[in-house]
Formats: structure tokens, C-alpha cells, sequence
């Protein structure tokens, strides 16, 4: 019997959550700065959003190393398509189909990526959101997608509060409350985000910043009164 | 005790950039399971002489990786013509990690200094990934270290504070881990050349409840009078 562990093994470097969801202009996209090693908080600056030729943002969820061993080949996808010189290039439908295919593949082989992915992009006008959910290579689109803990804290707030023509502010102010649970309840989370957003005209990185938190309930400041040892 | 364990160098390395080029520092000892083969290692490997690699994990793991980017290097230097950069040094340390994932366990911090970007530091963990970064811990010892760097490291030192952070950091990390040890080398690369320098047990400072070492009780009997072995 072949074990995944045998020929590939534990992850190693990891990133949690990335939410997308398409907008009034094109998809915005947020994710965190963490580079997790277990349960250390490693290291605090991974970019883990990507622009991928003219149309496409890519982001990752889990192991590092594979999602740089993944640019590389999508860089290498880009080239090649650049170098017919022909005036088309690959919108994020193709990119998502390439990265589904390299994914399923590598599964097939008990060989995968560990990562969870989101494309998106727009192209003539056309929003597409996709997302790759893990390294067995299931695959969909939809309005909004997450990856990780986003599927179970920021989804519900997404199925509660997106609707189609969002605008820029409302999107990024939608994204931040998603980011600020995570922060709360991700173990994984860091302070530190970028929110990148992707329309017809280019992709745009936000520099990184912090989120303020809430601590002032009154419940919290003496929890356990009434009840010593509890929490 | 496991005297046929895998050599593993426990370890405390750590890479630091200043204002001018990098540090690259490590402890010295060497366990094979809890016996220390080897207590005076040098964990600080040339690549070429303007790249060095800090290696942690296993011995052998981070010598044959190494040993096969020094060789590469070598005919990449050759064929271009000039010095290979640090980037290309670290990118090609990574495609070797990173392609034989499954069977490395070693830990590598890849230093030095080039004409195009200066001093670099290139951290590359278990698994692969590659990560630039003004300053870079690793090995078992790093997780004392955490804490420390946050709130001691600044952007812009110079050659002097940033050689004495990193020795200082080290012997934090002896101090505290059992596959640490021996002594402090430091390696320094900058425009003008490379640097080695070794600072022996001694030449440490003293940490909580670690005392002056002392060549016998008779010397500590004979200066001070009566009390130390007084009648309880």
C-alpha cells in the first residue's frame, strides 16, 4: 500500500486562510503575511497573493515551497504563451484549468502540491473566481471562495452579506471583517495582511498593515467571577 | 545511549545582514543521539568565497548538499565569468532541498555578499521553501532565540553590533540547549573579504545561575577565608 507520507510527506512551512470574492470592477482578494512551522509562528512576511500575467492573481493556502515551486511553473506557462507573440494571452479560466491539471496529476501520482489555491482574474470583462480546495485537485467557481479556516468563519459571513456590483470600499470593509475573525479564532493568523485587488486594467497589491482588535467587553475583563477556575 | 544514531547537529545558527554585509554565526556541537561527537564542528561552509551556508540537521544531509552546490557553483562561477551572486547560491541550495524533500532533513541559512545587491541572507527550512530576510535563525536552538530577536534586532548596524548580537544570541541558545554547544565561530562577508572569527567558552558572558569557571575548589578555599566550607 502506497501512503501519501512515502512519497510526499508532511507539510513543512505553511500559510492558512486566503478569502476571494468578485466585486463591482473584478475580484479582491485578501490573505495574511504567515509562514507558520507547526505551531511557531515563524516567519511574518510571505507574500502569499501572486499576480500571474495580465489577468490573473493567485493565491495559496499551505506548504511554501510547493506554492514557489508553483509560480515557477506558471511562470514558465506564462513565457511560453508570451512567446507566440500572437495577441492572445491566458485569462484566469486557463490558468485555473492549468493549475487543476498539475494538481489532480501530482495526486494521481501520490505526489501532490499541499496547497489550497485561488485564482482569479478578469478578462474582456469577464469576473471569474476559482478555487482549487486542496492537493487532491477538487475543483470550482463561485462569487466567494476561501481556503482553510476561511471556509468555516468566512464563508457564512460571505453568504450573509456579499451581493453582485460591491463596491471597492464595501469589498475591502467585507474582506477586513472576514480577516478580523480569523485573527480572532486561527491559531495560524498574523497580524500582518494584504489585500490585493485584480480589474480589467491590472492587479494592484496593497502594501502590508495591521487590523486594530477589540478586546472591551466587560465580559471580558473578569471572566471566571462566580466561578473560580473556570475560563 | 545510541552510539549508531545519525550524526545531527542540534544546533543554533544564525545569519544576520548589517550595514555593509552579513554575519553568519554558529555553536560548534555535533550529538550522535546524547553523545557529542564531534565539540568543535565548523557549521559555517564555504560555497564560494564570496557565499557561505550555515548548516543544521543532519550532518551528513547538509554536507552532501553543500558539497553538491559548492560543485555546481564552481562551473557556474567558471562559466559566467565572475563571482556567482548570493541569490543564485541560495536558489540553487533550494532546488536541491526542495527536489529530495522526502529524504533531507537539514536546515540551511545561505549568506554573502555580491557587487549587485550587497549583503543577503537566504533562510531555507526543511521542506524547501526559500525566504530572504534581513536576519535568519535556525536549528534546534533558534526557539530560545524568537524572543530575542524581536526585540533586540534593528535595521542598520554595524559590522561591531551586529557580530556581537549574533555571538551574544548563540551563547543564549548553549545556554539553554542540550544539542547546542562548544563554541561561538562567526563568519564575516562584506565587500573587503571574508572574516573568521572563534570566541572560546570563556570569552562568553555568564548567563542566569551560570557561574565563573574555575580550575579547582582549592583556589576558591585558598583566596577567601573560612566561610566556603563552613560546619553547617
Amino acid at each position: 500500500m502506497i501512503f501519501v507520507e512515502l512519497l510526499c510527506r508532511y507539510p513543512y512551512v505553511t500559510g492558512t486562510s486566503v478569502i476571494g470574492i468578485k466585486y463591482k470592477d473584478g475580484i479582491l482578494m485578501a490573505a495574511d503575511m504567515g509562514g507558520s512551522y507547526g505551531s511557531t509562528l515563524r516567519y511574518k512576511s510571505v507574500e502569499r497573493m501572486k499576480p500571474i500575467g495580465k489577468h490573473s492573481l493567485l493565491g495559496a493556502s499551505g506548504e511554501i515551497s510547493d506554492f514557489q515551486e508553483l509560480l515557477r511553473y506558471l511562470d514558465e506557462l506564462i513565457l511560453y504563451d508570451n512567446m507566440w507573440d500572437d495577441g492572445n494571452s491566458l485569462g484566469p479560466k486557463e490558468v485555473h484549468s492549468y493549475l487543476t491539471r498539475v494538481m489532480y496529476n501530482r495526486r494521481n501520482k501520490f505526489n501532490p502540491l499541499w496547497n489550497s489555491l485561488v485564482l482569479g482574474g478578469v478578462k474582456k470583462g469577464q469576473k471569474y473566481l476559482g478555487t482549487v480546495v486542496s492537493m487532491i485537485g477538487v475543483h470550482f467557481e463561485d462569487n466567494h471562495v476561501a481556503t482553510g479556516f476561511g471556509n468555516h468563519l468566512a464563508r457564512p459571513i460571505l453568504r450573509d452579506e456579499w451581493h453582485e456590483n460591491l463596491s471597492f470600499e464595501d469589498g475591502v470593509k467585507l474582506l477586513e471583517k472576514c480577516m478580523l475573525v480569523l485573527l480572532y479564532r486561527d491559531r495560524s493568523a498574523i497580524n500582518k495582511l494584504q489585500i490585493a485587488k485584480i480589474t480589467e486594467e491590472g492587479t494592484t497589491i496593497s502594501p502590508p498593515y495591521s487590523l486594530k482588535t477589540f478586546w472591551g467587553f466587560s465580559a471580558f475583563k473578569n471572566p471566571t467571577l462566580g466561578a473560580e477556575g473556570s475560563w | 545511549m545510541d552510539l549508531n544514531a545519525a550524526h545531527s547537529m542540534g544546533t543554533t545558527i544564525i545569519g544576520v545582514t548589517y550595514d555593509g554585509g552579513v554575519i553568519l554565526g554558529a555553536d560548534s556541537r555535533t550529538s550522535t543521539g546524547l553523545y557529542v561527537a564531534n565539540r568543535a564542528s565548523d557549521k559555517i561552509t564555504q560555497l564560494t568565497d564570496n557565499v557561505y551556508v550555515c548548516r543544521s540537521g543532519s550532518a551528513a544531509d547538509s554536507q552532501i548538499v553543500s558539497d553538491y552546490v559548492r560543485y555546481f557553483l564552481h562551473q557556474h562561477t567558471i562559466q559566467l565569468g565572475q563571482p556567482a551572486t548570493v541569490k543564485v547560491a541560495a536558489n540553487l541550495v533550494r532546488l536541491i532541498s526542495y527536489n529530495n524533500k522526502n529524504m533531507l532533513e537539514t536546515g540551511l541559512i545561505v549568506g554573502g555578499w555580491d557587487k549587485y545587491e550587497g549583503g543577503k541572507i537566504y533562510g531555507i527550512p526543511l521542506g524547501g521553501t526559500i525566504i530572504e530576510q534581513p536576519f535568519a535563525i535556525g536549528g534546534s536552538g533558534s526557539s530560545y532565540l524568537y524572543g530575542f530577536f524581536d526585540q533586540a534586532w534593528r535595521e542598520g548596524m554595524t559590522k561591531d553590533e551586529a557580530e556581537q548580537l549574533v555571538v551574544k544570541a548563540v551563547s543564549l541558545a548553549i545556554a539553554r540547549d542540550g544539542a547546542s554547544g562548544g563554541v561561538v565561530r562567526t563568519v564575516i562577508i562584506n565587500s573587503e573579504g571574508v572574516t573568521r572569527n572563534f570566541y572560546p567558552g570563556d570569552t562568553l558572558p555568564r548567563w542566569h545561575e551560570e557561574l565563573e569557571p574555575q580550575n579547582s575548589l582549592l583556589d576558591i578555599l585558598n583566596t577567601s577565608s573560612p566561610e566556603p566550607m563552613s560546619i553547617q
